[in-house]
């Protein structure tokens, strides 16, 4: 029977089933116990499981999610939670130069069995500090793996795969999809390997990721009333990338548009750009095209956060410019 | 201000019999043979990138490691190749990875600054200044959820303390009571830079008694202070079940890597703190104290050299990784699911 929830709801009982079924799993963050997590996602937490797994932690981004490795070096399996991923640059070291290397660097001795969950993204007025998508610069990192959950389904899903996984994952959630709401599906246990189509076309496929793919199912639907079949693939992991499910889209729609809240410049929508012209290029009937963030650290005001972000008009007005 | 250079008194007779004392001068000469060694075979350019030997503060990981039981996880510096050693890896295994070679303990992937070894809980080799704090009080607070009763020590030198790892990590160490020995060696130079040059506050442990735990501070170029200092340490460690720390005050002979040329320095003041050089030193003592002879010394030494051949000899013998292995253990494979 399907139920309907939030994507808060979902990602709260994905961690809540985590935490009640593996004693080494524990939620360590600012403000996740008595606070009851930034976006509430842990509240509750703190009575049912205790201080001891449910960490309220000092605003010492680079310290605690160091001792997420360390924790997850000595058998536990951390859930970190990061405020926002501007807060995150300020533990970037360990999770780059630790995390991610160190089973390279040991020889294949020790791997890092952690998940650090962190929000991203702009459109709450928060300026230039609490809303940039650096998701793409993650995506960079050999040894780390990033996930976009997008949906209720994956809110609710991903995770349970990401703590199984012996190596560091990173999840971003943006915060446009907390409030969102949806059917959970009976099945809705996920894989942390392939991208997703959520509709299905056949003109043109508009490839995106996290808190873009409602504005790109929006866009799709509006085309759909201009004749236009546009099909919506979702990423889902943008570390590594499902090569082949972008192939197999680009090679059925013959056109490509890549739609990415990240600045276009050096983007993970540049990498997917790229793959497709490296692997594809002769599947296209007209060059692929981006729709990204204008090159701006997000400003506060409205009318400014809106013009700056990737939009379901401007994804629109893509699409159809390459039907011109 | 404390004057980190003045020599401070002697610690009196070696309180250990002559077994152990002479297992920790053995432990002291395997390292400096061994980095003399390496020295050499970066100058023939069989070891390559960046080297930094810890001749001269041998006495500070000898007499810590020492007072630290199998259970304990160690957590390193790039300055490791001794720690690595006493620890308990064979030194093969560190020569080889050192010559980048397959039998390294990394399999080359490593080299010198990243020296890993699982079996005695040795987690590196961290190349990143202050970097390893954090995973070491990641780790205590594993142990402290597993209700395991191992400690875990943390190497790092005086320039952490500058950072601001270093701060958060003692912090969170002190706020959780986890079990972590934070080992300050203090060799007065973060590089090039003299710690005045770079502490507003050159106490250290006064630093660290600011985050809520018992500091300590040990001649770090006497075996004895620092042995018994750190034996002291771990006891209080695990009867008030909160990290301590320790500062050894010690001196490295040689430059920082092989691409220092000691421009920020005397060599007067590196002859004055050679005098105070803790294999000598302690060896004079043992000898007055009627417990080694010059023979024994030799014989000790003898044996020292014999194993850094054999290790020099491992290293020349072992293989390349093949580059169709190139991408091995970046993450790792589905079999090797823990």
């Amino acid at each position: 029977m399907t139920r309907t929830l939030s994507y808060r709801e979902a990602m709260r009982e994905a961690m809540h089933e985590a935490l009640a079924n593996d004693p080494r799993v524990f939620l360590m963050g600012e403000d996740v116990g008595r606070y009851g997590g930034t976006y509430a996602f842990s509240k509750g937490f703190l009575d049912e499981f205790g201080p001891e797994r449910i960490r309220d932690t000092p605003l010492s981004e680079l310290g605690f999610v160091g001792a997420g490795i360390g924790a997850a070096l000595g058998g536990m399996r951390p859930i970190v939670e990061v405020m926002t991923v501007n807060f995150s640059l300020l533990a970037l070291d360990q999770i780059v130069n630790t995390a991610a290397a160190l089973r390279h660097m040991s020889g294949g001795q020790f791997s890092v069995p952690l998940v650090i969950r962190m929000t991203t993204g702009a459109g709450r007025q928060l300026a230039a500090q609490h809303s940039h998508s650096l998701e793409g610069w993650y995506a960079h990192i050999p040894g780390i793996k990033v996930l976009a959950p997008a949906t209720i389904e994956d809110a609710r899903g991903m995770l349970a795969p990401a703590l199984a996984d012996p190596d560091p994952v990173v999840i971003f959630e943006h915060a446009g999809l907390f409030n969102l709401e949806g059917e959970l599906p009976d099945d809705w246990s996920a894989d942390i390997s392939s991208a997703r189509v959520r509709r299905a076309g056949k003109d043109v496929v508009i490839i995106t990721h996290g808190g873009s793919l409602p504005k790109a199912l929006a866009a799709a639907e509006t085309l759909a009333g201009e004749g236009i079949a546009a099909e919506v693939l979702d990423l889902r992991v943008l570390r590594p990338l499902d090569g082949a499910g972008i192939m197999a889209a680009v090679a059925k729609c013959r056109r490509a548009v890549v739609v990415d809240e990240g600045w276009k410049s050096g983007s993970l929508a540049a990498e997917v750009v790229a793959r497709i012209m490296e692997n594809a290029f002769y599947e296209l009937d007209a060059p692929v095209v981006r729709v990204c963030s204008e090159e701006v650290p997000i400003p506060y005001a409205k009318h400014l956060e809106e013009a700056a972000l990737p939009q379901a008009e401007k994804i629109v007005a893509a699409v159809k410019g390459l039907f011109a | 201000m404390t004057d980190h250079r003045a020599p401070p008194p002697p610690s009196g007779p070696v309180p250990w019999d002559k077994d152990f004392a002479l297992r920790l001068l053995t432990d002291m000469l395997r390292i400096r043979r061994m980095e003399e060694k390496s020295a050499e075979m970066y100058g023939a350019g069989k070891i390559r990138g960046f080297l930094h030997l810890y001749i001269g503060e041998e006495a500070t990981g000898v007499g810590a490691l020492h007072a630290l039981s199998p259970d304990d996880n160690i957590v390193a510096t790039y300055r490791e190749h001794g720690h690595a050693l006493v620890r308990g890896m064979d030194m093969g295994a560190i020569m080889a990875e050192m010559y980048g070679k397959r039998e390294g303990c990394a399999h080359g992937r490593g080299g010198s600054m990243h020296l890993f070894d699982a079996a005695t809980r040795f987690y590196g080799g961290n190349a990143i200044v202050g970097g390893g704090l954090p995973l070491a009080v990641g780790l205590a607070l594993a142990a402290k959820m597993r209700q395991e009763q191992r400690v875990t020590a943390c190497f790092f030198g005086d320039g952490a303390v500058a950072e601001g790892a270093f701060h958060e990590s003692l912090n969170l160490a002190a706020l959780w009571r986890l079990p972590v020995l934070f080992c300050c060696e203090n060799n007065l130079y973060g590089m090039g830079t003299a710690i005045e040059r770079s502490e507003s506050q050159t106490d250290l442990c006064l630093k660290a008694a600011s985050y809520g735990m018992p500091a300590l501070r040990a001649d770090g170029m006497d075996i004895v202070a620092v042995h018994e200092t750190t034996r002291q340490a771990v006891r209080t460690l695990r009867e008030s079940a909160g990290p301590v720390f320790v500062e050894y005050q010690t001196y490295r002979f040689r430059a920082h890597s092989m691409f220092d040329a000691e421009l920020y320095r005397q060599k007067a003041e590196i002859e004055e703190w050679k005098t105070r050089g803790p294999i000598h030193t302690f060896s004079a003592r043992l000898k007055a104290e009627g417990k080694l002879t010059e023979e024994e010394f030799l014989a000790l030494d003898a044996a020292a050299d014999a194993e850094v051949a054999a290790a020099v000899a491992f290293a020349e013998a072992g293989s390349w990784e093949p580059v169709a292995d190139l991408l091995k253990d970046v993450l790792t494979p589905a079999e090797g699911k823990p």
